[in-house]
């Protein structure tokens, strides 16, 4: 009875949890975004820079191609293109280590780069509005983008979702409630009036009405910026001040904040009506369909005590992130983690000779003092992860039991909920890596419940052969049976001739035995 | 040590002694003026609690092979000897604290696993136990007076520590004991009030019989706010008992004003903050969740009042809060937060005017 109802209890402005991490963003805050960064004589394209399946290479060893030239196409529903970030040669396409802790080899295509920058032919101003909806989508799609908050879904898949569903309100994420990161700051502050042409060119795409672009209260000159570009088109967008707190930028969090709405559990943010984007995307968008460049470069705040020189910096993707960091005045003797992202949710990389791709928002070489070395101790049950979790779930039970191996118990616990976010390690005074348990018994579960479809797929197969063999047996025993019974019919037949040839002459010698007496 | 591997990479959190540290702190008002106002005896109590505490500790470190030193530093062990010296009766004899030292940390703590993993709260787990062993020693309650003002001197303050009895004309009973005998006696309230000296003014400052440093009221409300304030502690707890309490108290009084001594004397006398602020917000035994720890605070507070108006003890802070901590699991298993994106059992919330 009650349900209905209890929606009404979570008003907009509701935030359950959190923390108020160290934001660390003075570093790169005030300074412009870098765009005259050298260009690297060997960019390395990692076909799988987004979610879903890796691109497939449309060039060949030795081709030269164009800035923006399509190198390699999507391969399925969720997939994303890859463009050629600038002129040169297809050096190689081999197998190279990717951007993720694993540092596993990939594979890439390797651009060496001519240094002409020269773009392929049709690279002009068109008028975004002249564009259906659909087509809109379709060329997002092909341009390449994704999400640039971090998660790389390709875009285009999000907006045919959320036209299908005939979506209210785009929500564009400009919370960046990471620390240290600013590359959307930077992009809000600078290129405010390219972000609201995207989110406008999202709107006609999605086809709905409105739009809220919500920034943390701490952001107060990129707040000023956008404030200003969107005041034209203040019937359809407006801009929402957020108060700072970890993890804002978390999209279910964001939604509830703005709209008093939760996503239902295994559900979609299209599920009631609202879709969020990123600022970075809307920028990409803006610049895929506005002036058709594909997606080839993105800003990344490179930054941590291990960085001289901080800053953003706008960047072919492929990059070497060495270069990357090089180019800012890296003191690798200073570094203590080496981490892709922010310090909250970012992976430790094992080294910086791999390439910087389009989910990547930040480079952080983070010194001795800016990390947690601690051994982890006994937990007091102070309950600060339960009050810091934005999801309202009790981490020190569910690491209690995944330390006793009862995961299946710690998925009672809403497990399966866990966002990642960190906050309940954050505030942890026992220093328990929480998130780290909470991974790896997901992690467990997955691989136990791929090796119970495996062991059932091979029963499935086993027993299917099974029952072919008997179906073939079935069969030949009945053609057997079907042979026996025609030789049996054929053989009656035979006989049953026989014996009407013999009453035949029987009843003939009859007749002339009586025809004789007559 | 190796920096942490995983997200996050940094912990903003202080560390366990950094903690025990600051609840020591908030303490140190009370006990000071408790050790003030009870003179050496107190003294040489509370010193010889809290190095039994610290070497049970040790021993049962040493035991199970476990580091001593860093987990001694954790500070914790020192917590829970000052907790049980503070509530133990001040001219108590050296065996009290030594052997409430070995109930609290081993019994009540070592035995469970350590830090973190027991079931009640080791300081009064050892206070109930030696009240119920040593019923003599543990109501001994002696006058509470400015240093010097008739307080025994360093050697007969020693004397009494080890263990001689102490003259009958220093030990009485505390205001709330009094109240109960009295009452028992079948006396009303009025006659009661005329004839004791209770003062609920010295009461607050603390120079009453009672406990080491359960006396001061002021002292130990100041203590728990500045906590409520460092966040060390959060408000439920404290402030749903100490409601219940008061709430029961009030409607005690307008039902039966010949015997019920109003909410003034139940906040203000005994333990009543010291459970309020210190003991029941003990992290490890008590629940995890906001409002579990309200149902939890409601109930200690239920309970002490219960005790004190009819059991037969005149004071029910220790058995209340081990009754509360049997029931924090069974609180923690029934009191969870609602999961984002679903209803309190876990469904999927229903989506609205949507397919």
């Amino acid at each position: 009875m009650w349900k209905p109802y209890l929606s009404m209890l979570f008003k907009p402005g509701t935030i359950r949890g959190g923390v108020h991490p160290e934001p660390r963003k003075e570093a790169t805050a005030n300074l412009t975004i870098e765009t005259a960064f050298p260009l690297p004589s060997i960019l390395y394209l990692a076909l799988q820079q987004h979610v879903g399946k890796a691109a497939e290479p449309v060039v060949r060893v030795g081709d030269r191609v164009l800035k923006g030239q399509l190198i390699a196409v999507s391969q399925g529903n969720v997939s994303a293109p890859l463009h050629a970030p600038t002129s040169g040669v297809i050096a190689d396409i081999m197998d190279f280590p990717s951007a993720h802790p694993s540092a596993l080899p990939t594979p890439t295509i390797l651009l060496e780069t001519d240094g002409l920058d020269e773009w392929r032919e049709g690279i002009e101003e068109i008028d975004p509005f002249t564009l259906s909806a659909e087509e809109i989508c379709a060329r997002v799609g092909a341009a390449g983008v994704v999400g640039m908050g971090g998660a790389a879904f390709p875009s285009r898949v999000k907006l045919n979702l959320g036209r299908e569903r005939r979506i209210e309100t785009l929500i564009i994420n400009g919370g960046e409630c990471e620390p240290y990161l600013t590359c959307d700051d930077r992009l809000m502050q600078e290129r405010a009036e390219a972000i609201v042409d995207g989110i406008r060119i999202m709107m006609r795409g999605l086809q709905c009405q409105q739009s809220i672009i919500g920034i943390e209260d701490n952001k107060l000159d990129a707040i000023e910026a956008m404030r200003r570009a969107v005041a034209p088109w203040a019937s359809q967008m407006a801009v929402a001040v957020l108060p700072s707190l970890y993890p804002m930028g978390w999209d279910k969090q964001m939604i509830r904040y703005l709209t008093g709405l939760e996503v239902p559990a295994g559900g979609r943010a299209t599920d009631i009506g609202v879709l969020m984007h990123n600022v970075g995307t809307a920028y990409a968008v803006h610049e895929a369909i506005r002036y058709q460049k594909p997606l080839i470069s993105r800003v990344v705040t490179v930054s941590g005590g291990a960085v001289a020189r901080p800053r953003n910096v706008e960047a072919p993707l492929g990059t070497p992130l060495s270069a990357l960091l090089d180019f800012c005045g890296y003191q690798p003797e200073r570094k203590a983690r080496l981490i892709l992202g922010g310090p909250m949710m970012g992976e430790a990389l094992p080294h910086a000779n791999l390439p910087l791709v389009k989910g990547a928002a930040g480079i952080l070489a983070l010194s001795v003092e800016e990390v947690s070395a601690s051994d982890a101790k006994s937990c007091i049950r102070c309950s600060r992860c339960v009050t810091a979790c934005p999801v309202g779930l009790l981490p020190l039970e569910m690491m209690s039991r995944i330390r006793a191996g009862q995961l299946e118990s710690a998925l009672k616990f809403g497990l399966k909920d866990c966002i990642s976010c960190g906050s309940c390690s954050y505030v942890c005074p026992s220093e328990i890596p929480l998130v780290h348990y909470f991974k790896y018994a997901n992690g467990e579960l997955m691989a136990q419940q791929q090796a119970k479809h495996k062991s059932e797929q091979t029963r499935k197969l086993a027993d299917e052969r099974q029952a072919r063999l008997e179906r073939v047996r079935q069969e030949a025993a009945a053609q057997a049976a079907a042979r026996k019974a025609q030789a049996l019919a054929q053989a009656e037949a035979r006989k049953a001739a026989q014996a009407a040839k013999a009453s035949q002459s029987a009843r003939s010698a009859e007749t002339q035995t009586v025809e004789s007496a007559s | 040590m190796k920096p942490v591997l995983s997200a996050p990479f940094k912990n903003a959190s202080e560390e366990h002694a950094a903690i025990m540290d600051k609840v020591m702190l908030a303490l140190l008002p009370a006990t000071v003026i408790g050790l003030f106002v009870f003179g050496w005896p107190a003294v040489f109590l509370f010193l010889i609690t809290l190095l039994s505490a610290i070497g049970w500790e040790a021993v049962c470190l040493r035991l199970a092979g476990r580091p001593i030193r860093s987990t001694l530093a954790d500070h914790s062990a020192l917590l829970t000897g000052w907790l049980l010296a503070i509530s133990l009766p001040p001219w108590a004899p050296w065996w009290i604290g030594v052997l409430g030292g070995f109930i609290a940390i081993v019994v009540g703590k070592q035995v469970y696993g350590g830090l973190g993993q027991n079931l009640f709260n080791p300081a009064m787990l050892a206070r109930v136990a030696l009240l119920v062993s040593f019923p003599l020693e543990m109501t001994t309650w002696t006058p509470a007076t400015l240093l010097g003002d008739g307080q025994p001197g360093f050697g007969a303050a020693w004397d009494i520590f080890l263990g001689q009895t102490i003259p009958d004309g220093y030990s009485g009973a505390t205001s709330i004991g009094y109240l109960k005998t009295e009452l028992s006696r079948g006396k009303m309230l009025p006659a009661i009030a005329s004839e004791g000296d209770y003062n609920l003014g010295l009461n607050l400052i603390g120079l009453e019989r009672g406990s080491l440093g359960e006396t001061s009221a002021i002292a130990l409300l100041s203590g728990g706010i500045w906590l409520l304030r460092q966040k060390v502690i959060s408000w439920e707890i404290p402030v749903s008992l100490l409601l219940t309490v008061a709430v029961l108290a009030g409607v005690a009084v307008v039902l039966d004003p010949m015997h019920q001594p109003g909410i003034g004397f139940h906040l203000g006398s005994g333990g009543m903050l010291l459970f309020a602020f210190f003991i029941a917000t003990d992290y490890v035994t008590s629940p995890n969740t906001r409002v579990g720890q309200m149902v939890f605070g409601a109930g200690c507070g239920a309970l002490v009042f219960i005790i004190r108006t009819w059991g037969a003890y005149p004071e029910g802070i220790a058995f209340a809060i081990l009754l509360m901590n049997s029931l924090t699991p069974l609180i923690d298993h029934y009191i969870r937060p609602r999961i984002y994106g679903r209803d309190f059992k876990g469904q999927p919330l229903e989506m609205e005017g949507k397919p």
